[in-house]
């Protein structure tokens, strides 16, 4: 794609971008403003982690891109198609070979290392936004340490649901200081956020903020003594592969509402079969 | 202007800026860490790794502050030339070049503002030398425990007291480059 | 038997192939042309000039044939490509004073110097459809006046009197909304860039909700002038500046009522509008809209309305966000989905184990 720029942005656009990523990094979980540019992709389709990625990338970097933990969804095509031609970087759909993960939704199956950096596409980066929708409002909480809407929204949860009923986006502490948007994962990836050898950067494009969970950082998910978070999934096993530990996509496979589960981590799943693993339901068993 | 002040900056920007970022990127995330940095030759007495910080961080928008012996001509009019970044005093400074003790006070720095803690100075501080012994460090990027040849002690653990406010920095001797974000606790 | 979908890419590839096919509809019908777009679809263009913020027909026309009309989707095309230009300087501010205007209303006064030039307006136009167009052939031309030369501000009149707020120059960069993160309290110069760029649709609801009583507004339109106006650019290496060109501009100015207080005595107050091209619908809108959002300000009552609320206004202003955003859910949810299933499932058999 020549007279663009490599990875896309202008110079100045990437130190811009740069420095709110350093002061995110910083302060973990404190969601820096930034002048985010208008992509030539929608808001909400991952302006913000393409913007992130764009100022992260080197021309030594392997890209992955996982929208809902799969690489071959359309919108994880799109933006690693956008990679491949803005910046000429490799891809690959292993996590193992990523240096770079762009995510939508999940973080994958396989433990991270040092040597990786997760970026989030993050849609709305403050966790405090529907319970309270001004910016000046929150803004102060966050600096004033001020939490107590969260907790009486989860207390609330569970005086009418019994159970904190948040499934994604499930609300975190970083290092005791800042609650912060882990984006829309589910509560079952929350756990992984925590400790995490690789560093964690969030972009968040139509909103304008970038925030970071450094490698080593202590993450918590909010809860109570009497209702401690659990990091929950469907109770089945993966049909293809067999795992009974990793978050699975429900399928609905017949008219009368048959289904079965798969891993939503597509190269996880592949991984696996191609190790040998077999599940209820694997192709090549029942190629036999 | 001096004919120095037009050399030494990237000969391929947006590949060494990508590189350059990302050097300082793993050095801020993970303290104790030491980079090698490359790609500028920055006029005396500014190291190539602080040279590369300036040209990875440095515009029209970001106010800098030269202490001591490196506000001086021949760097002031290098930073010109290849950054456009605004000479300031130290109060007004986002990024901050020189060495412990010229940059001392840090108090004159920005620590940004309880609503806006990422309004804080960055200090690139250069260093007689640089080695993961010394001070011990804790926190986030830290597996454990790790080692920086500090400055001085006191002074960043003061900065940590500030938390989620205080300066961020860099230390840097030649090619070679730390970091140390405000979020480290720093013990002798 | 289930199989991963692939094929994304391929999947991607076509649909695009698609598009590019329906755009160009029946090839037996002859192709429009940028400039017809250009020339004949003026004001759509004109909207994707303001809300795109780049004063280009020619690319704007290009964006709207590209969009297949949708102007939504020209005024993304034309921010996307706005945001890749490198900056060369900043001009003077433009002198609508000194504007050439094809257009030029009162609503305050019957006669002013100058006078009033209704220009190439629909305002007396019966509507009814007007079936001649549909066959091609020469309009008749227009008669031909001599062109109005700068004409004095009716806000200038009432200045003069002390009978409006004075609104002193001043030489502040005003922030940039294109290169800063907006900041909340927004100053007014920051409201007035992000509704110049907002949605018509948008700003014109809110602008009329203030005039049925949701944030009383009370305007009167003192004047309304379309027309071209010189950009100039200061050339350090001349010491002066120099002209780069000339864009054509809406600019609305209303007169507001004012009950004065214990020390400013009885005054008008102003709303402001400015808007690139032949954009009155959206000018006008503007200048009320500015006007409610200033209520702090003037000391007037925030009485809950919506166009009072800055946060609300300028965060959902912006159609190119609005419309990302609103259009994302339509992409993959199932990990959320899914999550949500599991939780609803787990608290119906909680709920029915303990029935």
């Amino acid at each position: 794609m020549s007279g663009f720029n490599f990875a896309y942005l202008d110079e100045q656009t990437k130190r811009m971008i740069r420095r709110a990523i350093l002061k995110g990094v910083a302060v973990p979980g404190y969601q820096v403003p930034f002048a985010s540019r208008e992509m030539p992709m929608p808001y909400g389709w991952g302006t913000g982690g393409v913007q992130v990625t764009a100022a992260c990338l080197t021309p030594d970097d392997t890209l992955k891109v996982i929208d809902q933990g799969a690489d071959d969804t359309t919108n994880a095509v799109s933006i690693r198609k956008f990679f491949q031609r803005t910046a000429g970087v490799a891809v690959t759909e292993r996590t193992a070979e990523a240096t770079i993960i762009q995510t939508r939704h999940r973080i994958p199956e396989a433990a991270l290392t040092a040597d990786q950096i997760l970026v989030y596409q993050v849609p709305i980066p403050e966790p405090l936004r529907f319970l309270e929708p001004r910016e000046t409002e929150t803004r102060r909480m966050h600096a004033l340490q001020d939490y107590g809407l969260m907790h009486v929204k989860l207390y609330e949860d569970i005086a009418r649901n019994g159970a904190i009923a948040t499934a994604y986006a499930y609300p975190v502490k970083v290092e005791g200081r800042y609650v912060m948007d882990p984006s829309p994962i589910p509560k079952f990836d929350n756990p992984k956020l925590s400790n995490s050898p690789a560093l964690q950067l969030f972009g968040a494009g139509r909103e304008q903020r970038i925030y970071a969970v450094p490698p080593f950082t202590q993450v918590v998910s909010l809860d109570f003594d009497d209702y401690p978070f659990e990091a929950s999934k469907a109770p089945h096993a993966c049909d293809l592969c067999g795992d009974p530990g990793s978050y699975l996509d429900e399928v609905i496979t017949d008219d009368q509402g048959g289904r079965m589960f798969v891993c939503s981590d597509t190269d996880h799943c592949a991984t696996r079969q191609a190790a040998g693993h077999r599940g209820r339901l694997s192709p090549m068993e029942a190629a036999q | 202007m001096n004919a120095q002040a037009l050399t030494g900056g990237f000969t391929e920007a947006p590949l060494q800026a990508a590189i350059g970022f990302r050097a300082l990127l793993t050095a801020l995330s993970r303290p104790g860490t030491v980079m090698t940095l490359t790609g500028a030759q920055p006029v005396a007495p500014l190291s190539v790794a602080a040279g590369v910080a300036a040209l990875v961080l440095l515009d029209q928008t970001t106010p800098l502050h030269l202490a001591g012996a490196h506000d001086c001509p021949a760097l002031r009019d290098w930073i010109t030339f290849h950054t456009g970044a605004p000479l300031v005093a130290a109060e007004a400074a986002m990024v901050a070049i020189g060495t412990w003790d010229a940059l001392m006070p840090v108090s004159r720095f920005a620590i940004g503002t309880a609503e806006y803690p990422d309004r804080a100075a960055t200090l690139i501080v250069e260093m007689p030398g640089l080695a993961t012994e010394g001070a011990m460090l804790r926190g986030p990027g830290i597996d454990g425990t790790a080692r920086l040849s500090l400055p001085e002690i006191a002074t960043f653990r003061a900065n940590r007291a500030l938390f989620p406010l205080g300066f961020d920095a860099f230390f840097t001797h030649g090619d070679r480059l730390a970091g140390l974000p405000r979020s480290t606790s720093v013990e002798g | 038997m289930y199989v991963a979908v692939k094929g994304g890419e391929r999947a991607i590839d076509n649909a695009h192939a698609f598009l590019a096919e329906e755009r160009r509809g029946d090839p037996a019908v002859p192709e429009l042309s940028v400039a017809q777009i250009r020339q004949q679809m003026a004001l759509a263009v004109n909207r994707v000039m303001a809300e795109g913020s780049l004063y280009d027909p020619d690319l704007a026309a290009l964006a709207i044939k590209q969009a297949r009309g949708d102007l939504i989707e020209a005024i993304f095309l034309i921010r996307a490509y706005r945001t890749t230009l490198p900056r060369f300087g900043a001009s003077n501010p433009i002198d609508t004073g000194r504007m050439a205007a094809v257009r030029r209303v009162s609503a305050t006064y019957k006669d002013l110097p100058g006078g009033q030039v209704l220009g190439p307006t629909f305002d007396y136009t019966h509507r009814l459809i007007d079936f001649a167009l549909a066959a091609e052939g020469l309009t008749p031309p227009a008669p031909e006046a001599a062109p109005l030369g700068p004409v004095p501000r009716v806000t200038g009149f009432l200045d003069r009197e002390g009978l409006i707020e004075a609104e002193p120059a001043s030489d502040t960069t005003p922030p940039d909304l294109t290169r800063e993160p907006m900041e909340l309290p927004a100053n007014r110069a920051l409201r007035l860039q992000a509704l110049t760029r907002g949605d018509e649709g948008f700003i014109l609801s809110l602008a009329y909700s203030s005039q049925r009583g949701y944030g009383r507004t009370h305007p009167f339109v003192g004047e309304l002038r379309i027309g071209e106006v010189a950009v100039e650019v200061d050339i350090p290496e001349l010491g002066f500046a120099v002209e780069i060109g000339e864009i054509t501009v809406t600019e609305c100015e209303t007169v507001n009522q004012f009950h004065g207080s214990k020390t400013q005595p009885p005054q008008f107050t102003r709303g402001y509008g400015l808007v690139f091209g032949q954009t009155e619908r959206k000018a006008i809108s503007m200048s009320l809209v500015d006007r409610a959002l200033r209520w702090e300000e003037l000391g007037e009552d925030n009485t809950g309305a919506p166009v009072q609320d800055p946060e609300f206004v300028l965060m959902h202003a912006d159609n190119i966000q609005a419309t990302g955003f609103l259009e994302h859910i339509k992409l993959p949810h199932y990990v959320d989905f899914q999550s949500e299933l599991e939780l609803v499932r787990a608290l119906r058999v909680n709920s029915e184990a303990s029935e």
